[in-house]
């Protein structure tokens, strides 16, 4: 669907929140205009667009700017609202729906990338504190197609880009995720299927071979 | 008129701003509620139950259900009861407000709560650290998404008004304990004169904590974390120094919320 007014998504192609805006725009079929940022070099229009945090995604419509991928996609649900909703109707999931969320940047990319950055103790705790986060997760998904019930949303969306990190995760935890959280692996498939999350996301290796590059680089661990 | 069929429980902590913007807007919705006081250092079974994975006020319990986060709280409560709204209904006013909210928590919350647990030269950089977040939210009230504003909400408080009001409170007791300047009002000016206004609103007044408390509260901790950081030099003392301090830096921290 082209939108009477232009929708301009600066990004960095392996952003997992910069991953979660362009699976709803997908959702939402709406067409836009993507930006690769370098983010060693920012652009002026991103530095016009969020002064706060300078950071990607950020979406731009009508020329006015959104910044933080979960408002982000709250912000597309808002807009488009004859597309696939995004959330719950009912006051109560929604509330359950931004919590996920928000837990999985407070509590799973947290320790996750704490896990891949550090050695000795501070990585057993990281990745002790990572393992009960994922199975908090894997509790609130339980059964269920997707964390939205039979809806792919908010929750999908904010984890999903991590899927591909869980190679990564892996090997730096020495732990396998799919013997130790079997539902999460499975919805991770499930959600994969579908044709907006297959094409927003990168290809397992290549998360590992970057991350074990900035890994290497910054904190000089292999 | 209150609405004494809500079925609504608030578990919350006096010296909270996160549980003063909830009992905030239950007032302004004229909304009846339960609540409970909890000791943030001795928290009770039932709000470890309904926060296990935080363990934080407020909570708020709507037909036996729990809600947990302020600003997750504060949208329910916009959601089912949709008289007198504090969302704008505009969804990039909406997203702008989301937005604004989550860098008073993530931002700035943090850097006055910084300030409180510092002294010396790391004071003077965590001032600093809130005067250029101040900046960024006086540059939106100037020539921003928020000019010529009488509040954030435009000219009734919205959530934005709440989530930044509530908390802005501990800036002039932060000022009193302990001498420094958060919101000059030479530098901030609309700031300074949108917490005068938000200050002055009948259901804030009575929301929040009469200053001598709150005064009495920031110069306890104070005192207690000055005192402790002069202690014994002993690692095995200094290690349970620290914890302590953070421990009691954090309840501020949790208590003091976002500005």
């Amino acid at each position: 669907m082209a939108p009477e007014k232009a929708v301009v998504l600066l990004d960095e192609r392996v952003s997992p929140f910069g991953q979660r805006v362009r699976i709803a725009l997908a959702e939402k079929g709406v067409e836009h205009e993507y930006r690769e940022e370098d983010l060693t070099n920012k652009s002026p229009l991103l530095l016009k667009s969020n002064p706060v945090y300078k950071k990607i995604p950020v979406l731009i419509y009508d020329g006015k700017p959104i910044s933080e991928s979960l408002i982000i996609v709250q912000y597309i649900d808002d807009v488009w609202v004859h597309g696939t909703p995004l959330l719950p109707t009912d006051p109560y999931e929604r509330a359950n729906a931004r919590f996920w969320a928000y837990f999985v940047d407070k509590k799973i990319y947290d320790c996750g990338a704490r896990m891949l950055k550090y050695t000795g103790e501070a990585h057993e705790e990281a990745k002790e504190e990572f393992m009960e986060n994922l199975k908090l997760l894997e509790g609130e998904l339980q059964d269920k197609t997707y964390f939205g019930g039979e809806n792919f949303g908010l929750v999908d969306m904010a984890f999903v880009p991590f899927t591909t990190w869980f190679y990564t995760f892996e090997f730096y935890g020495n732990f396998s995720i799919e013997k130790e959280f079997p539902k999460l692996v499975a919805w991770g498939k499930r959600c994969m299927e579908r044709e907006s999350v297959s094409k927003s996301l990168q290809d397992p290796l290549e998360v590992y071979e970057l991350l074990a590059y900035l890994i290497k680089k910054k904190y000089g661990k292999v | 008129m209150e609405n004494t069929l809500a079925g609504i429980k608030l578990f919350g902590s006096w010296a909270s701003s996160y549980t003063h913007r909830v009992q905030l807007v239950l007032k302004l919705k004229g909304l009846d509620f339960e609540y409970v006081e909890e000791e943030l250092t001795n928290k009770s079974p039932s709000l470890l139950l309904y926060n296990p994975v935080y363990k934080k006020v407020p909570v708020l319990l709507h037909l036996d259900r729990p809600i947990v986060e302020s600003v997750i709280i504060l949208q329910y409560i916009d959601e089912t009861w949709t008289d007198r709204p504090i969302m704008p209904a505009d969804p990039y006013e909406r997203a702008l407000a989301r937005f604004w909210c989550y860098f008073a928590d993530d931002k700035l919350g943090p850097a006055v709560g910084a300030v409180f647990g510092s002294a010396g030269e790391d004071q003077k950089a965590a001032v600093a650290q809130v005067h250029e977040n101040l900046k960024l939210v006086e540059t939106e009230l100037r020539e921003g998404a928020f000019k010529g504003r009488r509040f954030f909400g435009g000219d009734a408080i919205g959530i934005l008004d709440i989530v930044l009001g509530c908390g802005s409170y501990w800036l002039a007791v932060f000022d009193e304990v302990m001498e420094v300047k958060l919101v000059d009002p030479e530098a901030f000016p609309l700031f300074h004169a949108w917490l005068r206004e938000f200050e002055e609103q009948e259901e804030v007044k009575e929301i929040i904590p009469a200053i001598d408390r709150l005064l009495e509260y920031a110069r306890g901790i104070r005192q207690m974390m000055l005192g402790l950081k002069d202690a014994s030099t002993t690692p095995a003392t200094t290690a349970a120094t620290t914890t302590t301090t953070t421990d009691n830096s954090s309840v501020v921290v949790e208590s003091a919320g976002s500005v």
